[in-house]
C-alpha cells in the first residue's frame, strides 16, 4: 500500500505491507531506529513516539493509518550535539543504563509534561480541581507505562522533575 | 610499524602500591556522565537489530508446542507462502541459550524437543511481516517420547545430589537440640526471568571467504565467538561478533542464544544477510531463566543470639544436559559464623525451559531467604535483628579459616542503620489509614571474582584510545574504562576514546558475575602502566616520579607536553590480567546492608515500599554515578523478587504461562520510592591493583529480604513463599484476626 508519513517535519513516501506497524515503518523503512522494540505488544513502552503531540505505543498501531498525522520520534527531539532539556537531564541524572528503553522514556516524558501542564489528572491525583504538580508520585505514576529493567526509575524521576521545575520557572 | 608491548599480571598477591591514589587527573571515582550518553538519549546508539546490510532477509523462529521426537513438518507448504525464501530445519539449531562462559555449543536440536517452547525451525522471508505470518502457520509434528516431570518437588522427579556441593561440619542436629532458640523453616522462590529490555537479535552475514560477521546482543564476546564457531563447525578465526551496545543482559546474554545460530545458518544457506529477532515471548522461553528454589534453613543460637548452627539445604531445577545449577548457598558458606554447618544442594532434572545465571546467581535468592530466616530467629530470641547480625559477624571464613580480603559487614550494617534511622519495634504498632507501616532490614553479600582480561591502549600526543571486546550492558564500561585510562595517562576524559564490543579487538573479560569492571579495568590499568614506563624511560626518570596531567608529563617542575614527547607517533600497549592465587588464598566478597519501610494494606494485602536505603562496600568505586545506578537496579530487583516477579509454569507440560511483560510483573516506576544509596570508602588490596570490586549484583543479594522482613514488622504476616502476593498476605492477615 502506498501512503505518506510526516515524521519529524519531513514527508516520506512509503509502499509497505499493510501489516507493518508504525514502529517497524520507522525502524526498518525510514532508518529511524531510535524508537525501540521491546515487546511488540504495547507492554513495555520502549516504542513510545508522539502522534499529534500525544504519546502512543507505535508497535500497537499500523503505519498506514497515520497519513496526515504529525509524528515525532526521539530523533526529532534533539541530536547528540544538541540535546533537548529532557535528554540532557537524563544524562546528568543517569536516568538510563543500557539505553534501550530510554528513547521511549524521553518521548513519553516529553508528552507527559504537556499533559500535566494541560491539567490532566492521573490515578494518584488527590484534588481534581487544583493545578497538578510534577510531584514524585505524579511523575512516577505517569511514567509507569515505560518499563526499565535496569531499573533507573529514581534517576528518571529526578531528571523529569528537574526539567519540570526549569519549565515552571521559565 | 608501531611497537606494541605487553604488560602481564598473574594476580597472586595483594597490591599495596595503590598507584591510582597517586595519580593527578582527578577523574576516576567521580560521577562522570557516561560518554555514550548523548548517543543513547538521542536514539543514535545502534543495537543489534538495527544493522541493515543490503539484501537482508528476515527470519522468524518456530516454536515447539509439545515435547518429543520431531517426525515431520509442513515445511514445503510454508515455502510456498508469499515472500518465503526458505525454511531452516537444521539439526544444528540449539535448543536453548548456552550457559555463561561455556565456550562450546549447548545441546543441539538433533530431532528432539526437550521442553515446550523450544525453537525447532526458522522461516526466512523477504519481509518481517511475511516471515512472522509463515512461521505462525508452520506445523511441526512431534511424537511423544514418554512421560515427563515438570515440578522439582514432584516425588517422581529425578534428583541429583553432587558430592562436591554438600557440606557437613560439626553436629548440626546436636546444636539444634541444645540451642536456646532454633528455627527450621522452608522457603520458596519462584522461577524468574531476566527480562532485559532489548530482545535478543542477530544479523548474520558471510563473506566469500567463508567468514561470518554477526551483529548480536551478547555479554561475553570471546566465549560467544567460540560457541558460535563450535555450533557451526567452523574455525573461531572465521567468526566475528559485534556488540557495541547491549540493551540489558542480567545473565540472559551470557551465552549464545538460538536466534544467532538460526541467523548464521540461514545466511549461510541463502548466501545473503539474515536477521533474526526473538519475539518477547521467545526471549522468555529460549533464554535461560533463574531456577525456582526450595530452601530448608535451620538455625540455632544461644540466649545471647550467638549462632551455633547453620543449615541451608536447597533444591533447584534444570533441564537434562545442562551443567549449571543455581548455587543457592554461595553466600551462606561465609556470611555468618557458626561452628556446626550443613549445606545441601540438589538438582531436579525436569522439563521446564533451561535454567541459567540471572543477576547474582546464588546469592540473589539464597541470601534473600537466609536473611529472612535470620530475621525470624532474631525475633524468636527477642533481639533487634540489626544487633543479632552484629553478634554473628565472622572474623574469618567460617568453614576453611581463610581470611577475608576485607570485611565490611559490620561497617555497612552500622552505617546503614544510622543513615536510615533504624529503631526496632514489635509488629503491628504503626497504622496509617488502611495501611500497616513497618520497617525491615537485611544484610547483603556477594562473592567477588576476577576473570582473565586483555585490553589495548593506544597513546598519541593528543589523547588515548582503549580497545577491547568488552561489552557495556548498561553497567558503565564505556565510562569507567575511559576514566581509568584518563586517570593513568593524565588526560581529560574527552581526550580518551573507548572502543568496545568487537571480537577483532583484544579479548577482555566480558560482562557477567560483577567481574567485568574490575577485570577489564585492570587490563586497561596494566596497559597504561606500560605506557607510563615507556614515557618515564624516554624522559629518563622513574615511573613513580612521573606525574601525568592534562596532556603534560610533569617531573621536578619540568612540564613536557605529551604532544612534544610523542610527536606524530602512536604508542601501543597491551594489558593482560590473569587471575591467580589472590582469588583462592582469601575470601573476596562485597558487603552491604539494606533497610526498608513498607505499608501493607489491611484491606487488600497489597504491599507498597515507602522508603529504602542501601549502604555498600565494594572496594574503590570507579564511577559514583554508574555505581549508584547499579545499586538502584539491584535494590529494585529486590523489590520485584519480594513482591511481584514469578514465572508460572503449567503443571501439565511445564510451559511458561505468563511469558510476556504484561503478565510477568517487573517493578514499574510507581512501585519504587526514591532510593538512598551510600558507599563506604574502601581499598581492597587483594582484589586487584585498582582495589576495586564488583558492584553490579550486590544490591539484589538481600534487598528482597528487607522488604519481606518489613512486611512482618508492619502487619505480623511472615511470608516464606516469594513473591509476597496479595492473596498470601491477606490469608495471613485473616489468620491474625
Amino acid at each position: 500500500m502506498q501512503f505518506q508519513l510526516d515524521v519529524n517535519g519531513e514527508r516520506h513516501a512509503l509502499d509497505l505491507d499493510t501489516r507493518t506497524s508504525l514502529l517497524d515503518a520507522l525502524r526498518d523503512h525510514l532508518g529511524l531506529t531510535g524508537s525501540k522494540k521491546g515487546c511488540d505488544h504495547g507492554q513495555c513502552g520502549a516504542c513510545t513516539v508522539m502522534v499529534n503531540g500525544r504519546r502512543i505505543n507505535s508497535c500497537l498501531t499500523l503505519a498506514c493509518m497515520h497519513e496526515g498525522d504529525e509524528i515525532t520520534t526521539i530523533e526529532g527531539l534533539g541530536r547528540p550535539d544538541d540535546l533537548s532539556p529532557l535528554q540532557r537531564a537524563f544524562v546528568e541524572h543517569d536516568g538510563y543504563q543500557c539505553g534501550y528503553c530510554t528513547p521511549g522514556q524521553i518521548c513519553s516524558a516529553t508528552a507527559m509534561l504537556d499533559e500535566i501542564k494541560a491539567g490532566w489528572p492521573s490515578n494518584v491525583t488527590g484534588d481534581l480541581e487544583a493545578q497538578v504538580e510534577a510531584s514524585i508520585e505524579e511523575v512516577s505514576e505517569r511514567m509507569s507505562g515505560n518499563l526499565c529493567r535496569c531499573s533507573c526509575y529514581p534517576g528518571i524521576v529526578d531528571a523529569i522533575r528537574q526539567v519540570a521545575k526549569e519549565e515552571a520557572r521559565a | 610499524m608501531t611497537l606494541e608491548t605487553t604488560r602481564r599480571l598473574k594476580h597472586d598477591t595483594p597490591d599495596t602500591d595503590r598507584r591510582l591514589d597517586g595519580m593527578a587527573q582527578g577523574v576516576l571515582g567521580t560521577g562522570m556522565d557516561r560518554p555514550e550518553g548523548p548517543l543513547k538519549v538521542a536514539g543514535r546508539a545502534t543495537y543489534a537489530a538495527e544493522a541493515h546490510p543490503e539484501a537482508m532477509a528476515e527470519g522468524y523462529l518456530v516454536r515447539a508446542a509439545t515435547i518429543g521426537r520431531i517426525t515431520g513438518s509442513n515445511g514445503d507448504a510454508i515455502r510456498a507462502m508469499p515472500g518465503v525464501i526458505e525454511v531452516i530445519e537444521d539439526e544444528r539449531m540449539i535448543r536453548n541459550a548456552a550457559q555463561g562462559m561455556a565456550g562450546e555449543s549447548p545441546v543441539q536440536k538433533q530431532g528432539q524437543v526437550w521442553y515446550v517452547g523450544q525453537p525447532v525451525a526458522c522461516v526466512v522471508a523477504e519481509s518481517f511481516e511475511q516471515a512472522r505470518h509463515a512461521a505462525q502457520a508452520m506445523l511441526v509434528t512431534i511424537e511423544p517420547d514418554g512421560t515427563h516431570v515438570f515440578d522439582a518437588e514432584d516425588p517422581a522427579a529425578e534428583v541429583e545430589k553432587p558430592k562436591q556441593k554438600q557440606l557437613d561440619q560439626g553436629d548440626l542436629e546436636g546444636a539444634m537440640s541444645a540451642a536456646a532458640f532454633s528455627l527450621d523453616a522452608t522457603y520458596h522462590t519462584p522461577s524468574m526471568s531476566s527480562a532485559a529490555m532489548e530482545p535478543h537479535a542477530s544479523v548474520a552475514q558471510w563473506d566469500e571467504d567463508g567468514a561470518l560477521t554477526l551483529r548480536g546482543s551478547y555479554q561475553l564476546l570471546k566465549f560467544n565467538k567460540a560457541e558460535l564457531a563450535d555450533v557451526l563447525g567452523v574455525a573461531p578465526e572465521k567468526v566475528r561478533i559485534l556488540s557495541p551496545y547491549v540493551g540489558g543482559g542480567f545473565g540472559s546474554k551470557l551465552g549464545l542464544a538460538p536466534e544467532a545460530v538460526a541467523a548464521a545458518l540461514a545466511a549461510q544457506a541463502l548466501g545473503r544477510p539474515v536477521r533474526v529477532v526473538l519475539h518477547r515471548r521467545q526471549v522468555f522461553e529460549t533464554v535461560t531463566r533463574r531456577s525456582e528454589t526450595r530452601q530448608r534453613i535451620r538455625l540455632a543460637c544461644d540466649a545471647e543470639g550467638k549462632l551455633s548452627a547453620i543449615g541451608h539445604e536447597n533444591l533447584v531445577s534444570q533441564l537434562p544436559g545442562e551443567v549449571f545449577s543455581e548455587p543457592v548457598a554461595q553466600g551462606t558458606h561465609f556470611q555468618y559464623a557458626a561452628p556446626n554447618r550443613v549445606i545441601g544442594h540438589e538438582i531436579a532434572r525436569i522439563r521446564r525451559p533451561a535454567a541459567g545465571s540471572v543477576r547474582a546467581p546464588g546469592e540473589a535468592v539464597g541470601v534473600t531467604a537466609f536473611e529472612i530466616a535470620i530475621d525470624e530467629l532474631a525475633k524468636k530470641a527477642g533481639i533487634d535483628p540489626l544487633e543479632f547480625r552484629l553478634r554473628n559477624v565472622p572474623d574469618k571464613h567460617p568453614e576453611n579459616g581463610k581470611p577475608f580480603s576485607s570485611s565490611t559487614m559490620e561497617a555497612t550494617l552500622r552505617e546503614g542503620a544510622k543513615r536510615f534511622g533504624w529503631t526496632h519495634t514489635p509488629p503491628r504498632q504503626r497504622r496509617d489509614g488502611e495501611w500497616w507501616i513497618g520497617t525491615g532490614m537485611a544484610g547483603a553479600v556477594r562473592v567477588n571474582m576476577m576473570i582473565e582480561a586483555m585490553a589495548r591502549v593506544v597513546l598519541t600526543g593528543q589523547g588515548a584510545r582503549v580497545e577491547c571486546d568488552m561489552t557495556d550492558i548498561g553497567t558503565g564500561s564505556y565510562a569507567i574504562l575511559t576514566q581509568v585510562a584518563a586517570e593513568m595517562l593524565g588526560f581529560a576524559p574527552d581526550r580518551v576514546e573507548t572502543v568496545l564490543g568487537d571480537t577483532d579487538l583484544p579479548p577482555a573479560s566480558g560482562s557477567g558475575g560483577s567481574f567485568g569492571a574490575a577485570s577489564t579495568s585492570t587490563a586497561v590499568y596494566l596497559a597504561c602502566m606500560e605506557l607510563r614506563e615507556r614515557l618515564a624511560a624516554k624522559l629518563g626518570v622513574k615511573e613513580t616520579e612521573l606525574t601525568l596531567k592534562d596532556g603534560l608529563a610533569i617531573h621536578e617542575n619540568r612540564k613536557t607536553p605529551l604532544a612534544e614527547l610523542l610527536g606524530e607517533e602512536e604508542w601501543r600497549a597491551l594489558g593482560h590480567l590473569q587471575p591467580g592465587k589472590a582469588g583462592q588464598e582469601v575470601r573476596q566478597a562485597t558487603w552491604g546492608a539494606i533497610f526498608a519501610e513498607v505499608a501493607v494494606s489491611d484491606v487488600t494485602g497489597e504491599t507498597r515500599v515507602r522508603r529504602m536505603d542501601g549502604t555498600f562496600a565494594a572496594g574503590r568505586i570507579l564511577n559514583l554515578k554508574t555505581a549508584r545506578s547499579q545499586c538502584h537496579g539491584g535494590m529494585i530487583w529486590g523489590i520485584g523478587l519480594a513482591l511481584t516477579e514469578a514465572m508460572e509454569h503449567d503443571p501439565r507440560d511445564g510451559h511458561m504461562v505468563n511469558r510476556d511483560l504484561a503478565e510477568y510483573h517487573l517493578p514499574v516506576n510507581l512501585d519504587v520510592p526514591q532510593l538512598g544509596v551510600h558507599f563506604l570508602e574502601e581499598r581492597d588490596d587483594w582484589a586487584n591493583p585498582l582495589q576495586a570490586k564488583g558492584i553490579g549484583e550486590l544490591a539484589i543479594c538481600g534487598s528482597g529480604a528487607a522488604v519481606i522482613n518489613a512486611i512482618e514488622n508492619a502487619c505480623g504476616v511472615r511470608v516464606r513463599r516469594l513473591p509476597a502476593t496479595l492473596d498470601q498476605v491477606m490469608d495471613g492477615l485473616i489468620a491474625q484476626g
